[in-house]
């Protein structure tokens, strides 16, 4: 089987377990909105927030919900110790990466789906203004989020203290990623916007990407070996 | 590591030599016009910054090597490059604010190099703690943290250097005149020397302390 039919094939149970509890979605989703609301609580003055402000309540938003899924999905596979049995499964353990990266990517963008309106709708981002663009970095910043998420929180399952460890070890190096997206997006979001500047993050957002997933995809392997 | 077994004891003696001498130095370096005394900040913060960074590559380099071919000496090198980076980043984050708040009038500003330095600092923090407290085997975790930590750095540097920078550029150096260029190069070359005892010293130290927990193992059994 090729590479990519058995990541898909991995992403699809996982989606289909999803599907059958919600358990994931509804849970993620709800905290994105608590979390946006806290922003909101600290950040409005005189019935609005700042200008700048809905670009970062939305990637805090993202990269909050975002922890919260990885460490639960993950926390799922050690339950009955599944991800062993997908280890030793007779497939490329790169495939396993991309699988499981594949379902959270779609998880997260269903939450995002419903996130973004909702931050548009409380706070009067323009997320008509540049749809394609907008969608771009949200995907490239989601892509290099989730890439470097699930390789950590995959190692750190059988780690002790995982739950603490997966945001003090995923923040630090998300940085960049969390960087590009804010400024990116507060470019499209500004009263004057800035496509350009937004067009520069958006490369170099597809530059984290590339070297992201690159360098996950090689360390995933002798990590996950014993 | 046998040669660097019985360099370091050498190096240690130069390095503290060196350090004896260096107030001397700094304190006969003319003053600089604007910025007065607080600029001699710089001949211990920039050395400092620099062994930073040699410790982030140290770290990841070293961790690349042990996740894919597990020599346990690379992890134990790749430990003391990470500590490395925390120690000489305390140091350039005590000094960098002490000198930012006479040159610009404020402890911290979120600046390209400010930014990278502590990002990067803090990712080697998380590597400490993930060894710390992350049980048996975290030392291939950390291992992956310590790669990423490396290819990290020149992003976050073009990440931040995109959004706003206000620190005094590395050309700084080059323009130096020679009687604050002489006092410089001595104090990078001290950090260099204090910086390569103490890897090599930490280093050794956890592979004794590896062959002790093996020597306990064994009796045991």
């Amino acid at each position: 089987m090729s590479l990519l039919r058995v990541a898909w094939l991995i992403a699809r149970k996982d989606l289909l377990v999803e599907a059958r509890s919600r358990e994931l979605a509804s849970t993620t989703l709800f905290f994105a909105v608590a979390s946006v609301l806290v922003f909101a609580f600290a950040l409005v003055r005189d019935g609005a927030v700042p200008a700048d402000a809905p670009a970062g309540i939305l990637w805090v938003a993202i990269a909050f919900s975002g922890t919260l899924a990885l460490g639960r999905a993950f926390e799922r596979e050690r339950q009955s110790e599944t991800l062993r049995a997908l280890l030793l499964s007779p497939v490329e353990r790169p495939a396993v990466y991309v699988g499981k990266l594949l379902a959270l990517l779609l998880l997260m963008a269903g939450v995002e789906a419903v996130l973004v309106p909702i931050v548009a709708l409380l706070f009067g981002a323009p997320i008509g203004r540049a749809p394609w663009l907008l969608f771009a970095l949200l995907a490239t910043g989601t892509l290099g989020f989730a890439a470097v998420g699930t390789l950590f929180a995959a190692m750190l399952v059988r780690a002790r203290s995982r739950d603490v460890l997966l945001p003090v070890v995923l923040y630090p190096i998300a940085v960049p990623v969390i960087i590009a997206g804010v400024r990116g997006t507060s470019a499209v979001f500004a009263a004057e916007p800035d496509f350009a500047s937004a067009q520069t993050w958006l490369t170099m957002l597809v530059l984290f990407d590339a070297v992201f997933v690159t360098l996950a995809f090689w360390t995933f392997e002798p990590v996950m070996s014993d | 590591m046998r040669l660097a077994d019985r360099a370091m004891p050498v190096l240690l003696v130069v390095a503290a030599v060196m350090f004896a001498a260096a107030p001397f130095l700094i304190d006969a370096a003319p003053e600089e016009s604007t910025m007065g005394l607080v600029q001699k900040i710089f001949y211990f913060h920039v050395p400092a910054a620099m062994m930073t960074f040699a410790g982030a590559f140290a770290c990841g380099l070293a961790s690349a090597a042990f996740l894919w071919r597990r020599r346990p000496e690379a992890d134990h090198l790749a430990l003391a490059g990470a500590e490395l980076v925390v120690l000489f980043g305390v140091i350039v984050l005590v000094t960098g604010p002490l000198w930012a708040r006479k040159a610009w009038g404020v402890w911290w500003q979120w600046d390209a190099r400010l930014t990278i330095t502590l990002v990067m600092w803090m990712v080697f923090v998380s590597y400490m703690l993930l060894r710390r407290f992350g049980g048996p085997g975290s030392e291939v975790l950390a291992a992956a943290v310590g790669v990423f930590g490396m290819v990290l750095v020149p992003f976050v540097y073009l990440s931040v250097h995109l959004w706003r920078t206000i620190h005094p550029t590395t050309n700084v150096i080059r323009s130096l005149p020679p009687e604050m260029r002489w006092p410089f190069l001595w104090c990078t070359v001290a950090f260099l020397f204090l910086f390569a005892a103490l890897l090599i010293a930490r280093a050794r130290l956890e592979t004794a302390r590896a062959a002790l927990e093996r020597a306990y193992l064994a009796l045991e059994d």
